[in-house]
C-alpha cells in the first residue's frame, strides 16, 4: 500500500530547479457513498460480498421481513436492513445497507487490547487482523454500531474489511462495483462528502423530503461509510443507526486511564523492589540466636525491634 | 562474550536497527493477497435474464499448457454497455453455478403426476423430446386457417431462447422452428 509513497523522488542528482511531482497532495481517504433512497434491496452487494470473501451460503432466518436474517454475521459482513415505515399515510421501505462504518475513530480499535489485532489504514480503512485476534471480544461491546462478529469455531472476530485487498490494488469494494442501481458509489472521502451534499440537497428540493441529509456522524470524527437518508434527524429509524454514536465511555476509561493507571503502579511497585533491595538489602536467613541473657518480657514490641 | 559486551551489542544495535528505518507496524498489517491479482480474465455473458449483463470470469492461470483452469471469481464487466461492470443478486452469484455441488448436471424427468424428478439418459430424453414434439405437432399443426388462407401452421409449440444464445444457435433454431411451422417463438435476450 504504501510502495507508491516510498517510491516518490524525494532529490535527483545534478538535476535543476525543483523535483517534479514533490509536495503534490493526493487524498488518500476513501468512502462508500450509500443513497438509502435509491436502494431497491436487491441485495445484489450481499450476495457480491460472500462471493469475494468466499463464504459460505449459509442458511439464513426469517423475521416476517424481506431481510436476509436479523443481523450481520461473521461471515456475513453486508445485510440490507429492511424497515417497512410508514410516511404521510403511505408505506414505504427504508431500505439500509449494514456494515462496517469504517469511523475515523474506531471504538473497536480503542476497546482492542491486543497488539496489532485492529489496524487502521492510512486510507481511513480499519482491519481486523485475525492472527493477532486474542478473541476476547471487547471490540465488539465497543463498536457503536455492532457490528464486529464472534466466530466461536475460530475464537476470532470478524467483519466488513471495505475490500482492503481491491482498495489496495486500486479497485472498488465487490458491493460497490456489483449495485445496480448505483446507490453505492466508492471515491474519495471528500467527493463523496460532496455527492451526498448534493443529493441530499435534490432530495430537499425537488423530491419534498425536507429532512434529507448526510449520514457521517462527527461524535465518532465520521465515517468512511456515509449515507444519504430521507430524513436525516430520524436516523434511528432506519433499523437502528445511532444518531449521535458514541464509544462506551468505559473504554476510554479503561484504555487511556486504568491501563495506564495499572502500569505506572506496577512500575512504581518495581522500583519500590529495586530501592528497597538497594537501600535494605536481601532477606538473609537470619541464624538462630539465644535469647537475649536480659530478662526483658516477651512482647511483640520487643522482637519487632530486635529485627535487622 | 563477557556480559559488558553482550549488553554494549544489545544497545547499539537495537539503535540501529530503529534508526535505520526497519519500521515493524508495516509489517504486522498486511491486508489479504488480492485473489484475482494474476488470474486468467475471461468475458462472458450472464445466463440468467434477458437483459444480457457481461461479466468477467476469472480462472486460476495464465492459459499456460499444464494448467487446468479454474474458476475463483465471477463480476460484472465494466467494459461491458449494459451493466458497466454492475451485477444483480443472481448474476453476483455465477461462481456458483460453476463450482455449487447442487449444481444440476444430468438430465431428469418429471412424469405428468409424479412428485419427483428421476434420472434419464441423454439418449432417452431427446429421443423423448422427439416423440413429443412430434405427436404434438400431428395434433396441432393447421393447414388452412378458417377464411380457406393456407398457413402451414403449428400452433401446440413455442421456443423460447436465452441470452447467452448465439448468432449461429439462433439460426439454427429458426430453421428449425420453422420448418416444423413454428411461430411462436422468441430470442428472450433483449441486447
Amino acid at each position: 500500500m504504501s510502495d507508491e509513497r516510498t517510491l516518490q523522488i524525494q532529490q535527483i542528482s545534478a538535476h535543476p530547479g525543483t523535483v517534479p511531482g514533490q509536495g503534490a497532495q493526493r487524498e488518500v481517504e476513501v468512502a462508500k457513498y450509500i443513497d438509502v433512497t435509491t436502494c431497491i434491496g436487491c441485495k445484489a452487494c450481499e450476495v457480491a460480498c460472500v462471493e469475494w470473501n468466499d463464504h459460505p451460503f449459509r442458511e439464513t432466518t426469517f423475521d416476517n421481513t424481506y431481510q436476509t436474517m436479523p443481523t450481520t454475521e461473521w461471515n456475513y459482513y453486508n445485510l440490507i436492513k429492511f424497515v417497512e415505515h410508514e410516511r404521510d399515510g403511505n408505506f414505504m421501505w427504508l431500505m439500509r445497507k449494514d456494515q462496517c462504518m469504517h469511523c475515523a475513530d474506531p471504538g473497536c480499535l480503542r476497546a482492542c487490547p491486543a497488539d496489532g489485532a485492529i489496524v487502521q489504514y492510512e486510507n481511513g480503512i480499519v482491519d481486523f487482523q485475525q492472527e493477532n485476534c486474542i478473541g476476547c471480544g471487547y471490540c465488539i461491546s465497543g463498536c457503536p454500531f455492532d457490528i464486529p462478529k464472534f466466530n466461536p469455531k475460530t475464537k476470532k472476530v470478524f467483519k466488513c474489511t471495505l475490500c482492503s485487498d481491491r482498495v489496495g490494488q486500486g479497485l472498488e469494494p465487490a458491493c460497490i462495483k456489483a449495485c445496480p442501481t448505483g446507490c453505492l458509489h466508492f471515491g474519495t472521502k471528500s467527493d463523496m462528502v460532496a455527492l451526498a451534499n448534493t443529493r441530499a440537497k435534490q432530495l430537499r428540493e425537488q423530491s419534498g423530503f425536507q429532512n434529507a441529509g448526510v449520514y457521517d456522524p462527527q461524535s465518532i470524527g465520521g465515517t468512511h461509510v456515509i449515507y444519504v437518508l430521507h430524513d436525516a434527524t430520524q436516523p434511528e429509524l432506519y433499523g437502528g443507526l445511532p444518531s449521535n454514536p458514541q464509544i462506551p465511555p468505559s473504554y476510554t476509561g479503561w484504555k487511556w486511564l486504568a491501563k495506564p493507571a495499572g502500569l505506572v503502579m506496577a512500575a512504581l511497585g518495581l522500583l519500590a523492589v529495586f530501592f528497597h533491595r538497594v537501600a535494605v538489602g536481601p532477606k538473609l536467613p537470619q541464624p538462630e540466636e539465644p535469647p537475649p541473657a536480659e530478662a526483658q518480657p516477651d512482647t511483640i514490641e520487643a522482637k519487632r525491634k530486635e529485627k535487622p | 562474550m563477557d556480559r559488558r559486551t553482550f549488553i554494549k551489542t544489545t544497545i547499539v544495535g537495537g539503535a540501529a536497527v530503529s534508526a535505520f528505518g526497519f519500521n515493524l507496524t508495516q509489517v504486522r498489517a498486511q491486508t489479504q493477497a488480492l485473489k484475482i491479482a494474476r488470474t486468467t480474465e475471461t468475458r462472458s455473458t450472464c445466463p440468467y435474464c434477458s437483459v444480457s449483463c457481461g461479466v468477467i470470469i476469472h480462472t486460476i492461470g495464465d492459459r499456460a499448457k499444464n494448467t487446468t483452469p479454474q474458476v475463483v471469481h465471477v463480476e460484472g464487466d465494466p467494459d461491458h454497455p449494459i451493466n458497466r461492470g454492475t451485477l444483480c443478486p443472481k448474476g453476483a452469484s455465477l461462481e456458483q453455478d460453476i463450482l455449487n455441488e447442487r449444481r444440476l448436471v444430468k438430465p431428469q424427468v418429471r412424469r405428468p403426476g409424479s412428485d419427483h424428478w428421476e434420472d434419464i439418459s441423454w439418449d432417452d430424453a431427446i429421443n423423448e423430446i422427439a416423440q413429443k414434439v412430434k405427436k404434438t405437432r400431428d395434433e396441432t399443426f393447421v393447414e388452412q386457417d378458417q377464411s380457406g388462407h393456407t398457413v402451414n401452421r403449428c400452433e401446440g409449440i413455442g421456443w423460447s431462447g436465452g441470452c447467452t444464445d448465439t448468432n449461429e444457435l439462433n439460426f439454427l433454431a429458426v430453421k428449425t422452428m420453422r420448418s416444423m411451422g413454428v411461430c411462436y417463438f422468441e430470442t428472450q435476450a433483449r441486447v
